[in-house]
């Protein structure tokens, strides 16, 4: 289908070249005190640094995963790179182009086109007063790309099969049906403009282990049949084994580590990667007797100086409390991996 | 064909619904919701089953007048020579007949024809005004809602002045205005959207202020951002997306805030701000009583009186039934 | 004798569209000091079956049929007072969510003296001392200055445990926790369960521990039961049904369940869904998905069958599995 509007004068994306580029990415929220209470309290608003430079790259057809406990700012990135929020500092480039400040109408609605999000809540991410075939339309009908009623009927009733679901079910409402199959919904609705980026953001978190391998199941499934690309943001470590190829931990708006999943699960080097996989309870592993970490995620309004991990990790030293580690390569196990900590760099661990 | 289809299917809906489950299961609401219908019909339908048209000059006759409701017996009645409570002469006069069921009052006017008439109209102000209150309130709570910030506090506190003017005064400060510029005989024609406006102008903050603390918990939802991701138009979102979610709180306040617009006119009308005596509401039936009231003629404003308060408890009664109907943790 | 005894727990909500049974014959026991896990996914009936035990069903939900029985006495159809001084002294309680257990408006020293005074005969001092001690006993730095902080001021892994110290101050033999680790992050998750579980081990509390992680089931539970449709699927040792589950049901549970030892091609996923309640199928609940259903399935429910380590309700472990047909 030809698009409407001037194309972007740019070529798409040269063959090798990411489909999706970060680089320090930052985003900072000011958080203020009610005005009576700066005015005669005299409080100053705080910065809260939910993204705080952060780099990566996906080429087209991987799954990057960005794993972090709550507050650690990956949901933040994802609706960064969604647009939903305006980046503070750093870039966003889709398909080579440049998101944040697109040239004109065309190119904004052409970066547009390239991605979708599926979100984690089944039920707030469908309006309730829709139909189902009304809400996967509406990319369609948002985006222009198809005209006649009978054709969107069509494409509706194709993607409706293809998530395992069946073409009557346009006709409901979304609360008659569960959260697994409302995820299924969502993912159509996602696909319905066939983007090439689909932002994942906790998509089976709030389902159940069966339902929940269902939809992994079927989120592999179409990237292998339709060549996606996936940021997939979890907190749940196991579920990312599962579907990446490559690995970014974040902490405090911070990467901590990135690395190919399999290099990251077999030899992890940064000291929070570590603490992640030490304390997952895994059925199949289970560690009956074990003696966690102490502490706490620090408040992220008063982030530590230095490296944000500092007060919990056993390896920290006065380098550790006054300089922040940037991202180097360094050697893990049997590949490389980039990770952001001093000790990891003098050798130390 | 198609609408049809759709009408059924809306019917069987509204069939198996838990709404009308909810509405059959207590007597109460049942009993108000058919007196209520009942009224609204025979008001609607006042043109032809009254059996007089009370605003025709040539259909009144002076010799009906004072005539006391069918039910009594011992009407007072206008003898020559004064007022005077007879058993035996007049007596023929001082009954109750059924051509004026519910008495006439001091023009001749048959009360029942006037009371259908003056329910009409004091609907159509009720109906009219809540239409206006919700057309401003929602608009102005959906802007408020979605854009926050400087807009939100701006108009917030020009709704929190609004609060503080009642009703009776816009409609006392817009009639006098209206009065002071215009023909006596335009401004009783004009005074229906007078008092529909002001009434609207008072109704509307309740409605702002629901619809906007809605907008504020739907704005956030995920399927709000689905729809800005894929671009659409802030005004697009509002409409299209949050309005229909805001819409039940909507329904259960205009339900209740009917009575209280149809109360506010009756009141205006008693005071003699409201609808002019040619065009006679509920309101100016019981004020036109009034003067009547201790001289015996209780019947003309107790009839109006009565109707009123059936009206507003049959519809205060279904506000309140439909607002626990709705109410999803009540369920 | 168990210290829990559950036989055949029926709980009911009557509905505009009829009755409907969430809870269909339910058996366990606890014994002293163990801990049980219970496991299902949402909408087995677990958090129920918790709510029942302890008295806090939300009406109209009731307990339609079947005893619980604590050290001996019937707990289940007692009057409201009574069942009120069992509660909280005799069996504690951990649900979820830390920020909604905890009055927001009070301290905690406040609500911490207010539960001790409630189950104990002690003095406001005594009971302060008793506060600062267990706040010290689940790990609070600065105990007896913390008495006088609200619940806003600490963080969602330290409310959690000034839950626990709550459920733990009155020395209930048992301790009932719904979902205590869900809403927590994962490397908090594991100091909670660490300390709940050297808190039982050390004052002989039993557990039962109401989850879907099973994760935490396994670091946690001496035994687990699987819940379905309001059912009981298999109960037995945790490594038993975590390793070598004898139901098909807990056997799908399991292999579902993505693990960071390896990349599997495709989870192995159990198709369809769980029946409602009121559309739960005659027979075994779970044989319209099983892949070994045969006639019997469909038309008896079954009981637990004994197998080597566990107890499973499937008619694959019952005498009659060979003369049924597919």
């Amino acid at each position: 289908m030809p698009e409407a509007g001037r194309l972007p004068e740019k070529p798409a994306a040269e063959a090798g070249r990411p489909l999706l580029e970060v680089e320090n990415l930052a985003r900072y929220f000011r958080v203020m005190a009610p005005w009576v209470e700066r005015l005669l309290g005299g409080k100053r608003p705080k910065m809260l640094k939910a993204v705080d430079g952060v780099s990566f790259a996906i080429p087209t057809g991987r799954t990057l995963a960005i794993v972090g406990e709550s507050g650690c700012g990956k949901s933040t990135v994802a609706r960064l790179v969604a647009g939903l929020y305006r980046p503070t500092d750093g870039t966003i480039r889709i398909d080579g182009l440049d998101a944040v400040h697109a040239k004109n109408a065309a190119e904004r609605r052409h970066i547009r086109r390239q991605l979708q999000m599926i979100f984690q809540d089944p039920m707030a991410s469908l309006n309730p007063r829709w139909r189902v075939r009304d809400i996967i339309a509406e990319p369609i009908r948002a985006f222009g790309l198809v005209k006649s009623r009978t054709e969107i009927e069509r494409q509706v009733a194709e993607l409706l099969t293809h998530v395992g679901l069946a073409p009557i079910d346009g006709e409901k409402f979304p609360h008659e049906f569960s959260g697994g199959q409302r995820q299924r919904i969502s993912i159509a609705r996602a696909l319905s403009s066939r983007p090439r980026l689909l932002l994942c953001d906790e998509p089976t978190s709030a389902l159940d282990v069966s339902v929940q391998a269902q939809i992994l199941n079927l989120m592999r499934d179409l990237q292998r049949e339709m060549g996606l690309t996936y940021l997939f943001i979890s907190h749940n470590l196991a579920v990312v084994r599962h579907m990446a190829d490559r690995i970014a931990v974040m902490y405090l708006g911070r990467i901590a580590e990135t690395a190919e999943a399999d290099t990251l699960f077999a030899a992890p080097r940064h000291p929070y990667t570590r603490l992640l996989l030490e304390t997952i309870p895994d059925p199949l592993k289970p560690k009956r007797d074990r003696e966690p970490l102490a502490g706490e995620v620090p408040n992220p309004l008063d982030p530590p100086p230095g490296c944000a991990f500092n007060p919990r990790c056993p390896f920290a030293n006065d380098r550790c409390r006054a300089e922040r580690p940037e991202l180097k390569r360094a050697r893990a196990g049997k590949g490389w991996a980039e990770v952001a900590c001093h000790a990891v760099e003098e050798g130390r661990i | 064909m198609a609408a049809r289809t759709a009408l059924g299917r809306l019917f069987g809906r509204v069939r198996q619904s838990d709404l009308l489950w909810s509405f059959r299961s207590s007597k109460t609401t049942m009993v108000a919701g058919v007196v209520v219908g009942v009224m609204f019909l025979a008001s609607f339908l006042a043109p032809w089953i009254a059996p007089q048209d009370p605003y025709d000059p040539a259909s009144l006759s002076l010799s009906d007048a004072m005539k006391p409701p069918v039910f009594s017996d011992r009407g007072f009645w206008l003898c020559p020579g004064g007022y005077e409570l007879r058993e035996g002469a007049c007596a023929e006069e001082a009954k109750g007949s059924w051509q004026f069921p519910l008495g006439t009052d001091d023009q001749g006017r048959d009360l029942l024809s006037t009371i259908l008439y003056g329910t009409r109209l004091s609907l159509v102000v009720g109906f009219a005004s809540i239409a206006l209150a919700m057309v401003l309130g929602i608009g102005l709570g959906l802007l408020s809602g979605y854009a926050g910030g400087a807009l939100d506090a701006f108009l917030m506190r020009v709704a929190d002045v609004q609060l503080t003017i009642p009703a009776i005064l816009i409609a006392l400060t817009l009639d006098g205005i209206v009065r002071g510029i215009v023909s006596t005989q335009r401004h009783e024609e004009i005074a229906l959207f007078v008092i529909v406006f002001s009434i609207g102008l008072s109704l509307w903050v309740q409605f702002a202020r629901t619809v906007r603390g809605s907008v504020m918990v739907e704005r956030t939802k995920d399927y709000v951002a689905a729809a800005r991701i894929i671009g659409v138009s802030s005004g697009g979102i509002m409409l299209r997306h949050i309005l229909p979610n805001t819409l039940g709180p909507v329904f259960v306040i205009s339900t209740i805030n009917l009575a209280v617009a149809i109360i506010t006119e009756a009141t205006l009308s008693f005071l003699g701000v409201g609808l002019p005596p040619t065009q006679p509401s509920l309101g100016t039936l019981i004020r036109v009583g009034n003067d009547y009231l201790f001289s015996g003629e209780w019947w003309i404003t107790v009839m109006p009186g009565i109707a009123l308060a059936v009206l507003i408890l049959g519809v205060n009664l279904l506000g309140d039934w439909l607002r626990d109907a709705l109410n999803p943790k009540l369920r | 004798m168990a210290l829990l005894e559950v036989r055949d727990l029926r709980v009911e909500i009557p509905t505009r569209r009829g009755l409907l049974t969430i809870l269909d014959g339910v058996s366990f026991e606890i014994a002293q000091g163990e801990v049980l896990g219970l496991v299902g996914e949402s909408g087995a009936g677990k958090s129920i079956s918790g709510l029942a035990i302890i008295g806090l069903l939300e009406p109209p939900a009731r307990i339609a049929g079947g005893t619980v029985t604590l050290d001996g006495r019937r707990i289940d159809n007692l009057q409201r007072e009574e069942m009120r001084k069992i509660r909280g002294a005799r069996i504690g309680t951990i649900f979820q969510d830390p920020l909604t257990s905890l009055n927001p408006l009070y301290t905690i020293g406040r609500q911490l003296v207010e539960t001790i005074q409630t189950h104990t005969h002690l003095t406001n001092r005594q009971a302060e001392a008793r506060a600062a001690d267990l706040l010290k006993q689940v790990g609070i730095p600065a105990a007896e200055s913390r008495l006088n902080a609200y619940p806003h001021e600490f963080s969602g892994g330290m409310r959690q445990r000034v839950v626990i110290s709550l459920a733990l101050c009155a020395e209930p033999v048992l301790v009932i926790a719904d979902e205590p680790t869900t809403a927590l992050d994962v490397s908090i998750q594991a100091q909670i369960i660490a300390l709940l579980k050297r808190l039982c081990r050390e004052h002989r509390t039993a557990v039962l521990l109401i989850t879907h992680d099973m994760g935490v089931i396994a670091e946690t539970a001496d035994r687990v039961a699987v819940m379905y449709a309001g059912r009981i699927a298999e109960i037995g040792p945790v490594g038993a049904v975590v390793n070598r589950p004898k139901h098909p049901y807990s056997a799908g549970l399991m292999g579902s369940i993505p693990t960071v030892e390896r990349r599997l091609d495709k989870l192995p996923q159990i198709k369809g869904a769980m029946p409602r309640p009121g559309a739960v199928p005659h027979g075994c609940a779970f044989a319209p998905r099983c892949g070994y259903s045969r006639d019997l399935c469909r038309a008896e429910r079954p009981e637990l069958y004994a197998t080597e380590e566990t107890r499973s309700a499937c008619f694959q472990y019952d005498k009659r599995w060979e003369k049924a047909h597919a």
